[in-house]
């Protein structure tokens, strides 16, 4: 029950998110600015609790909601067999960058006396 | 032999079969993934979509009759965007103390990753709407979708190149990290878990989500901030003449 509650929160909050980007012509997708508004709501006991189980079941199983698009990779083979290896090449270098720059940023301005 | 084939036939065209199949094989991958102790060659998702993917194709099922059933699951990507809001909440006194330095590693994560993505591909030679669906990799796929047809990309190809981002980081995220010799503190698995958020969003969230709960929560709160990031800069950028 507790989830289901949750479930219909985040969907509200989504609708309102779309609505707002629709609106006003932002070019943030509607349900970011679901995020942001969430996260005012989140102060409210009454939204929080149903909120966070529904949250943790469906973050627990994030990996799952890719597997749809991914499987969409079969429909661009003609496109991955002329540019596989380019495109390869192109998605794990710059994924290295990101995670490298992030960490080494992270690290370059960690605390000292914090575990 | 014909009547199997029939079956077959009717269960395919039918949503309840691209709902049923992409549960099942995610939980026999989640099962092979916890009983390799959670290496990261094992990954769930590489190995659904794999899988899938193979069947689809040896059986001539075409996607969108696939995706007439996976759509149930695909739609919860949305209200799990809302969700992220829930993680970042949870951290906020941690996020108010370091959002300086949290937003500057974002930034810098994120632009490295898009820039480095388009620059590279740019001297490779890749199509121009291929170069503009590699902006916004690094985030999850609905919101990369989102911002690819804003700038004049192919949301599709968007999304296939997030999820690939997202493998690739959950992949080989551990290797980089020891390279770089990140360390294994708690503050060092904030770092590792906040770079997986920015560079391999949910598909990374979800690695360092196993590996450490420390490193997961901060992968959730990356994974937020590099979506509102990317869906506000990139559309920005695009718009600068040349």
């Amino acid at each position: 029950m507790e989830v289901l509650k949750g479930l219909a929160w985040l969907l509200v909050f989504q609708s309102v998110g779309e609505a707002v980007s629709r609106a006003l012509g932002l070019p943030v997708p509607g349900p970011v600015i679901g995020m942001l508004l969430m996260f005012g709501g989140l102060f409210h006991p009454a939204v929080r609790q149903p909120v966070g189980a529904c949250a943790d079941a469906l973050l627990a199983h994030l990996s799952l909601l890719f597997i749809p698009v991914g499987v969409g990779v079969m429909t661009h083979l003609a496109l991955l067999e002329q540019w596989g290896l380019r495109i390869l090449v192109v998605i794990v270098l710059s994924t290295w960058a990101g995670l490298g720059v992030t960490a080494w940023v992270l690290q370059a301005l960690r605390e000292p006396n914090d575990g | 032999m014909a009547d199997f084939v029939s079956l077959w036939v009717y269960l395919s065209s039918s949503p309840l079969f691209g709902l049923t199949a992409t549960l099942v094989v995610y939980l026999l991958a989640q099962a092979a993934y916890a009983r390799s102790g959670h290496a990261p060659w094992a990954n769930p998702v590489l190995w659904s979509v794999v899988v899938l993917a193979g069947t689809l194709l040896a059986t001539r099922v075409p996607y969108p009759q696939y995706f007439s059933g996976a759509q149930f699951i695909h739609f919860l990507l949305g209200p799990a965007v809302v969700a992220l809001a829930w993680p970042m909440w949870q951290r906020r006194a941690a996020l108010r103390s370091r959002w300086g330095r949290l937003l500057l590693a974002a930034l810098a994560g994120g632009v490295a990753a898009s820039a480095s993505a388009v620059a590279i591909g740019w001297a490779l030679g890749l199509p121009r709407d291929a170069l503009l669906s590699l902006a916004p990799k690094s985030v999850t796929a609905p919101v990369a979708m989102g911002i690819a047809q804003a700038i004049g990309g192919v949301p599709a190809l968007a999304a296939v190149f997030a999820v690939l981002s997202g493998l690739v980081g959950a992949l080989s995220g551990k290797y980089l990290f020891t390279l770089l010799k990140i360390q294994t503190d708690t503050q060092g698995w904030a770092a590792r878990g906040f770079a997986l958020g920015t560079a391999a969003h949910g598909i990374g969230a979800a690695r360092a989500l196993q590996v450490h709960p420390e490193a997961g929560a901060y992968a959730g709160l990356a994974l937020g901030l590099q979506v509102l990031l990317a869906s506000l800069l990139i559309p920005l950028v695009a718009r600068l003449p040349g």
